[in-house]
């Protein structure tokens, strides 16, 4: 995850619930989004980092419904976490939470999202003038394994909601570290589970595999032709992912937004 | 350069003459008058009554606004309609209109798109530079933001929009349609306490309504049951104000959420309210308070700006109209399916 230590505890816009004021080591403030903060933090041990993924009460709404929906929402995606956690599926482990007060305390996952490792690596290339097609054996074993990431969390029944490569970090695997191994390599950990639900149904997985593939295409074009190595990867990881593949044509057809009535 | 505009595409006849001085000028509304259709209580308004409606109305109208901007036909550079999207037949009565006045004044026909024309009408009035819109009325619910010559649709309703929601919650408790439905939802939700459970469907940036609105119903044919029907936590009587208020924070808390993960998404802090539902003030306040705790603002019109109207298809079809676009006679049809990104904004940067 990125890092910046510009954002300090004491710059958070919100009041910080009771665990953030007092901490042994300050929590620092990672990342902001629509409705959710994200802080590193340590838990137990001052040597054992943790992400806190703090939802704030939003002014805006009625607070019995506020509550209830942070409740929901915190509930949601640790259950989603757990689950993927036990199946086997590469996710942040649950530590702790508290979903009366709005946090939840989630393993630190080293390493950077694939969104810039895969840009790094292919301005890179751009400037060592290598073609496109040429040496991508790193490329094409890093689509594999998101495919494969992918399809383990779809064989468990869980989708994720938002996938993009924003959301898929590559955690350095300790035997290679990363001057022996490669920007491209490294273990896929999906991420970011706040709009992942408990589904089985193949419209749901291929929508998330649609998602996935219009990321690629806005952020990575030069990678998008290599998606279908992410489907193939696909393909083998969990039995009735051709369906879903299937399902995928039916979705790219009609795209995700439908022609409406005024 | 000086524009009529004439939109028809639901309930409301509006005719608005606007007139754009100069390039670094703001623009000025010489005239913006409306006529609507207002069905009994319990019911909706079906396109045919609609259509007859402005059939009837539109030449009292063009006399009117013509007279009111103290133009004559020598003055006016274009006449501007609503291709689209909206209801069929009352489309198409301000279409032939449109036509008629091209041919007998020999003027430029300038087709428009009905969303576009609300986005820049909240535009130019507001003065908001490039805010992340939300476009709510009776027919669309979307959130939308411009990059690239089009106005990208962020997130939209999946099933039926935010305003037809409350309009035919309106019909249920068949309150008055007089001024418009909305309103008086809006007005009986200002006595209501008690928030009732409802369902919350929003999936990413898009959401649902036709849940809650059978949800809510529901309730409300429970009461009609059983008038004594009390809240099992405070103990107080459960009443329609209360239907309402639930209906309102409910469905409102949804569009102010989808609104700034769209914000998020393209790091905008401003935010512009457009459409019918725009004018309901609780929405307003609700995204005020969430674009204050982004540092933002938000731009919100009045009911002239906000229900549909006349003035923003002169606006809109005058900024096309000056980047060289315009609509032939032969291709001066009219769609019920038009969507907001299919339009090219020449006329942004």
């Amino acid at each position: 995850m990125e890092v910046d230590t510009s954002l300090s505890q004491s710059s958070s816009p919100v009041p910080l619930p009771l665990i953030l004021q007092r901490p042994s080591v300050p929590a620092i403030l990672i990342a902001q989004g629509a409705e959710a903060l994200l802080f590193r933090s340590t838990y137990l041990l001052p040597s054992l980092p943790c992400a806190l993924k703090y939802r704030p009460s939003k002014p805006y709404r009625h607070p019995t419904l506020d509550l209830r929906l942070t409740k929901h929402r915190i509930l949601s995606e640790a259950r989603v976490l757990t689950k993927c956690r036990r199946e086997g599926v590469p996710v942040p482990g649950v530590y702790a939470l508290d979903e009366g007060a709005g946090w939840m305390m989630i393993e630190w996952v080293d390493g950077e999202v694939v969104r810039i490792r895969l840009n790094e690596w292919l301005s890179r290339r751009a400037q060592e003038g290598v073609p496109q097609g040429v040496e991508d054996g790193k490329l094409v074993g890093l689509m594999r394994r998101i495919g494969s990431a992918v399809g383990r969390m779809h064989g468990v029944g869980v989708v994720h909601g938002d996938l993009t490569t924003s959301n898929l970090m590559l955690r350095p695997v300790p035997a290679e570290g990363v001057n022996g191994g490669g920007m491209l390599d490294g273990e896929i950990v999906l991420i970011d589970f706040g709009l992942a639900s408990q589904s089985t149904q193949d419209e749901d997985r291929a929508v998330d595999l649609y998602v996935l593939e219009r990321a690629f295409g806005s952020t990575h074009s030069k990678a998008e032709s290599l998606f279908t190595e992410v489907l193939g990867a696909y393909e083998k990881s969990f039995k009735g992912a051709n369906i879903v593949l299937k399902k995928l044509e039916e979705v790219r057809m009609r795209g995700r937004k439908r022609s409406m009535l005024g | 350069m000086i524009s009529i505009g004439l939109e028809g595409s639901a309930n409301k006849l509006g005719v608005g003459i606007i007139s754009h001085p100069h390039p670094n000028k703001p623009a000025q509304i010489l005239s913006n008058i409306r006529h609507t259709f207002i069905s009994p209580p319990g019911e909706g308004f079906l396109p045919k009554d609609t259509a007859m409606h402005h059939r009837s109305w539109v030449v009292r109208l063009v006399k009117q606004a013509m007279a009111e901007a103290g133009v004559s036909i020598a003055d006016i550079d274009c006449i501007c309609y609503t291709k689209g999207p909206g209801m069929g037949a009352p489309l198409q009565s301000v279409a032939i209109t449109a036509r008629m006045l091209s041919v007998l004044w020999q003027k430029e026909l300038v087709g428009v798109n009905h969303c576009v024309g609300h986005i820049e009408m909240g535009r130019e009035i507001t003065g908001a530079q490039n805010p992340v819109v939300l476009y709510v009325s009776g027919g669309n619910t979307q959130v939308i933001a411009y990059a690239e010559h089009r106005y990208r649709i962020f997130g939209e309703a999946l099933d039926i929009a935010v305003g037809n929601c409350l309009d035919r919650f309106a019909r249920t408790l068949e309150i008055s349609n007089d001024p418009a439905p909305g309103y008086n939802v809006e007005q009986l939700a200002k006595k209501g306490k008690i928030l009732l459970d409802l369902p919350y469907a929003v999936k990413g940036m898009d959401c649902s309504f036709s849940g809650i609105l059978a949800s809510i119903d529901l309730l409300a044919g429970e009461l009609k049951a059983n008038p004594d029907k009390r809240d099992p936590i405070t103990g107080e009587l459960i009443t329609t104000a209360d239907l309402c208020f639930s209906l309102q924070e409910t469905v409102y808390a949804m569009l102010v959420e989808i609104t700034e993960r769209a914000m998020a998404h393209v790091g905008s802090s401003q935010v512009l309210i457009v459409g019918g539902v725009g004018c309901n003030e609780r929405l307003q306040e609700m995204m005020g308070l969430m674009a204050r705790d982004r540092g933002g603002s938000v731009y919100a019109t009045d009911e002239r700006f906000c229900i549909d109207n006349g003035i923003m298809i002169a606006q809109a079809g005058l900024l096309a109209y000056e980047t060289g676009f315009t609509t032939p006679l032969e291709e001066s049809t009219c769609t019920q399916r038009f969507r907001t990104d299919e339009v090219f904004v020449k006329w942004r940067d």
